[in-house]
This record gives C-alpha cells, sequence and structure tokens, in this order.
C-alpha cells in the first residue's frame, strides 16, 4: 500500500473495536477508538466493527454521534462495516427490534441474524476477486445477511447459493463477516486503499 | 445452514464450499463481539425485553437472580425449558443460560434449546464437586467463572471460549469483584515478567498446561475475552471494573433487584462504554432510585460464599 499514513476512526462504543485498531495499525496507519462527534473531524476513514447492532444504534444516538456519522457519511467520508457495522450502514434494516435506527448509505436492505443461533455462526472461504486471486476465510457469527441490493450497489462477494455477504457503494463498504479476527488483512487493505 | 443438523463442532454442508460450525474462532468470536457491553440477568421474557431496549448486549437466563437463589436457599438448577424459550423469542440479542458446575446434561438440553453461550456457572448448585464440563463435546460455546488466573486457564482447556471473573454474586458488594480481575491480571502481568526457564515451574503453581501458560507470557493476555461478574449494582461499579481491564460486565440482581431496572440497565450500558468519562458515569449515575439493598461479602459466612465452588 502506498501513500501518507492514514488516520482511520473505528467506532468504540461496544464490540470488537480493538481487533480493528490492531490490524489497521498493523498496516501502518493509525486507529483510533471514536465515541464522540468531535473526534470523528481527525480521521480520513471510519470502521464500524463487530458487536450489538441494538446498542451502537441507541449509544450513537445518546451524544449525537449518529448525527454526526451520518452527516460524514453524506460528506462521502469512507466508512466500512463489519457485521453490526454493515447493519449500521444499510438503509433498510429486517428483524430489527422496535424502533431500531441505522445510520444508512448504503441502498441495501440487511436481515440480522440472518442464519439463526449461535449453533448456526460458522467459518468459511469466499471468494472475493476484489481483494485477491485466493479465497478469504470468512468468519460469519449470528451474522446478517444482504437480502436485496439498490441499483448502485456493487457485490463484492456471495456464498455459493447466491446470498450477498459483501457490498460496496461509493465510498461504503460492508461485510457480513469479520475480517478483522482471521489475521487476512486484504479487506482492510482494501478498505485503505480507497482513502483519499 | 439453517437446515443443517448441527450436533458438535465439525463441518456441515449449507450450500457453501465447505464451511465448519462450532470452531474455536466462531465459538470465542461471539464473545469478541459482546465486548464493551453488559450482559444482564433475567429470569423471564419480560425482564429480557426491558434489558434489550435498555441496551444489554445479552442477556443470561436463569431461574432466580442470585440475590434470591442466596435469601432463599436450596438448590438452583437450570431454568425451566418454557422460559428460556419464552426468552428467546422475546429478543434478537443473544442469549446465555446457565448449567450447573459438571452438569453436562443440562448443557446437552440448553444446546438443544438452542440458547448462544452457555455459562456453566457456580451460581447454580455444582452437580459435581470434581469434574467440570468438558466443554469441547459442545457445538454452543461456554463461559466459565475463575477467581483467579490458574482456575482461569483450567477452564480453558476445558474449552471455555469466555471467562468471567466470578466476583460473589447476589451480594451487591464488588469488593470480590475487583479482587478477583485484579488477581487475574496481575498474574498475567506477573508472567510476562517471567523468564522463560521460570515458566516451567509457574505453570506447575498455576496448576495449568505449560503451552497455555507460555502463550499468556508472550501475548499478555487470556486467548480468550474476560468479563468481570458478581456484585455490580452502580454505573461506577460498571466503568470500575471496565478502568480495571474487564473486557465487559454482568449483571445479575444488581439491575432487576432495583427500584427502576430499566433506567439503572441504560445507565450501566452507557457507563460501560465511557468508562473514562468521569462526567458521562456522574450523569448516568443520578436519579436512579434505589440501588439493590446487598450483603457486605464479610458478613457471608464462608460455607454460603459462590465464588469458592469450581477449582
Amino acid at each position: 500500500m502506498g501513500g501518507s499514513p492514514r488516520s482511520v476512526g473505528v467506532l468504540a462504543l461496544q464490540g470488537d473495536f480493538r481487533e480493528h485498531i490492531a490490524v489497521v495499525d498493523g498496516l501502518g496507519s493509525t486507529g483510533i477508538a471514536v465515541r464522540k462527534p468531535e473526534e470523528l473531524d481527525r480521521v480520513d476513514g471510519l470502521i464500524i466493527p463487530g458487536g450489538e447492532s441494538t446498542v451502537m444504534d441507541k449509544l450513537s444516538r445518546l451524544y449525537g454521534m449518529a448525527d454526526a456519522v451520518k452527516a460524514k457519511i453524506a460528506d462521502g467520508l469512507p466508512v466500512y462495516g463489519t457485521c453490526a457495522g454493515l447493519i449500521m450502514l444499510a438503509d433498510t434494516v429486517l428483524d430489527a427490534i422496535t424502533g431500531q435506527q441505522s445510520f444508512g448509505g448504503l441502498d441495501v436492505s440487511v436481515r440480522r441474524n440472518a442464519f439463526g443461533n449461535q449453533l448456526d455462526s460458522f467459518e468459511t472461504d469466499l471468494a472475493i476477486p476484489a481483494v485477491g486471486a485466493d479465497p478469504l476465510h470468512a468468519v460469519f457469527i449470528r451474522a446478517p445477511i444482504v437480502e436485496t441490493v439498490g441499483p448502485k450497489v456493487e457485490t463484492l462477494a456471495a456464498l455459493d447459493d447466491g446470498r450477498v455477504v459483501a457490498v460496496r457503494q461509493g465510498a461504503l463498504l460492508g461485510t457480513s463477516f469479520h475480517p478483522e479476527i482471521t489475521g487476512d488483512t486484504r479487506f482492510h487493505r482494501f478498505f485503505l486503499s480507497t482513502l483519499g | 445452514m439453517t437446515d443443517s443438523t448441527v450436533l458438535a463442532s465439525g463441518s456441515v454442508s449449507n450450500g457453501q464450499t465447505e464451511s465448519s460450525v462450532g470452531t474455536s474462532r466462531v465459538k470465542r468470536g461471539l464473545a469478541e463481539m459482546l465486548k464493551g457491553g453488559v450482559i444482564m440477568d433475567v429470569v423471564n421474557a419480560e425482564q429480557a425485553k426491558i434489558a434489550e431496549d435498555a441496551g444489554a448486549t445479552a442477556v443470561m437466563a436463569l431461574e432466580r437472580v442470585p440475590a434470591d437463589i442466596r435469601a432463599q436457599g436450596g438448590v438452583a438448577r437450570m431454568s425451566d425449558p418454557d422460559l428460556i424459550d419464552g426468552i428467546v423469542a422475546a429478543v434478537s440479542i443473544p442469549v446465555m443460560a446457565k448449567a450447573r458446575i459438571g452438569h453436562f446434561v443440562e448443557a446437552q438440553v440448553l444446546q438443544a434449546l438452542g440458547v448462544d453461550y452457555i455459562d456453566e456457572s457456580e451460581v447454580l448448585s455444582p452437580a459435581d464437586y470434581v469434574n467440570h464440563i468438558d466443554k469441547w463435546d459442545f457445538t454452543v460455546p461456554f463461559v466459565c467463572g475463575a477467581t483467579n488466573l490458574g482456575e482461569a486457564l483450567r477452564r480453558i482447556t476445558e474449552g471455555a471460549a469466555m471467562i468471567r471473573s466470578k466476583g460473589e454474586a447476589g451480594t451487591g458488594d464488588v469488593s470480590e469483584a475487583t479482587k478477583h480481575i485484579r488477581t487475574i491480571k496481575g498474574e498475567i502481568r506477573a508472567l510476562s515478567s517471567k523468564s522463560p526457564d521460570e515458566l516451567f515451574v509457574a505453570a506447575k503453581e498455576l496448576q495449568a498446561p505449560y503451552d497455555l501458560v507460555v502463550e499468556i507470557a508472550r501475548t499478555g493476555k487470556l486467548p480468550v475475552v474476560l468479563f468481570t461478574a458478581g456484585g455490580v449494582a452502580t454505573p461506577a461499579d460498571a466503568a470500575l471494573m471496565m478502568q480495571l481491564g474487564a473486557d465487559g460486565v454482568f449483571v445479575g440482581s444488581g439491575i432487576f433487584k432495583s427500584g427502576d431496572p430499566a433506567k439503572r440497565a441504560a445507565a450501566i450500558v452507557r457507563a460501560t462504554t465511557y468508562f473514562e468519562d468521569p462526567a458521562i458515569i456522574a450523569e448516568a449515575s443520578r436519579g436512579l432510585g434505589e440501588a439493590m439493598v446487598g450483603i457486605n461479602v464479610a458478613d457471608v459466612p464462608a460455607p454460603h460464599r459462590l465464588a469458592t465452588r469450581g477449582w
């Protein structure tokens, strides 16, 4: 990866934000835990980690974080969401709890816990040409699925049965799975390469 | 995936190129996603819904909260499956449920009910005073309690995918939780400072496998997520645990034995995220109504202390 080091915010309200920060740091950029709106002004990109989307939603609305993230998305800030992060980026969330909101930005509908409970969590290899020729080992933990995809959304990866698990639209990137816990950094490098 | 039969860890066919369920990575991974969050004890679907609405990352289903187990005495067991089904149906966040130490059939039942995590818990009456459950036998992940590093490593060796420091459940007194998280963290720091030739005897003293001890010494942390539990009753208690290095917090009796459970639960969630921000913890601590009454751990006679169960 060429270019100067970047500051990448990781939304640190809840979830595996430390794993994302470690991956970003390991790739020569600087990962910064972000919990307050003003902290967003210092970053070149944002990662929304895995965790519980219901919790992230509630906490992000408490101190103005939700509005701040939405404004940054509207301004074109590159944002990558994994699992719960993908849910937070989806315009439509299926099987949400009453009153649950998302930041939106990705013209997709995403279903929470689409595979079932933890007994159905799994790991597998996925072909993702956008990040390289070799398959990427992907871990799905009570994972969501992208059910419908708008016209401007590019599908980056799908399971063999066609269910969509990685998408991109403009500066926004979302995956159902967790590259931050496998040691394969190609997805993070792919995201970092999109930072301005 | 939904049609696949899942009994033990292994490969399944779900129309996908070779996929695996019940692996260590998948089991430990769910705990990673719960980090920075609050897991709340609930005894029925109504409480589970209140917990979810307040921002719990998961709920823990049990028959009676620890304060009631302590007050009422008697043998405490796994919840009625109807209650667990009701809780699973009521919420979309992960549902954990408690099985007695060593009671692998209660664990089999909980796995069959489709819970997301099993807590092999000292809060219930042990079913086996010698052996814990062989947790490698299960697809569902387990969390286990520990009062010190050796105990944590023995549980991990048996297959636990998450550890919680025990504290003294059902007291509302956070002092034992403080002691246990400090002990575990302190013992990890001590290992990190040892030279390689000292790790053999360290493994002997910890009564834990040498390879695991070497891994802890090298990485400076447990290979699984470490939450804390037992006596957390206020937002400041939760933030204290986080500042002491916990990855997240279990709150048992502290919520539903208080005057305003929904408000207190939301406040504890807020203090857990903003644990380094005293102004926010102060704000979260205001006007919560009555905290659970509580018992000083020093007033609990030794035979009635739950933390001594498990070894």
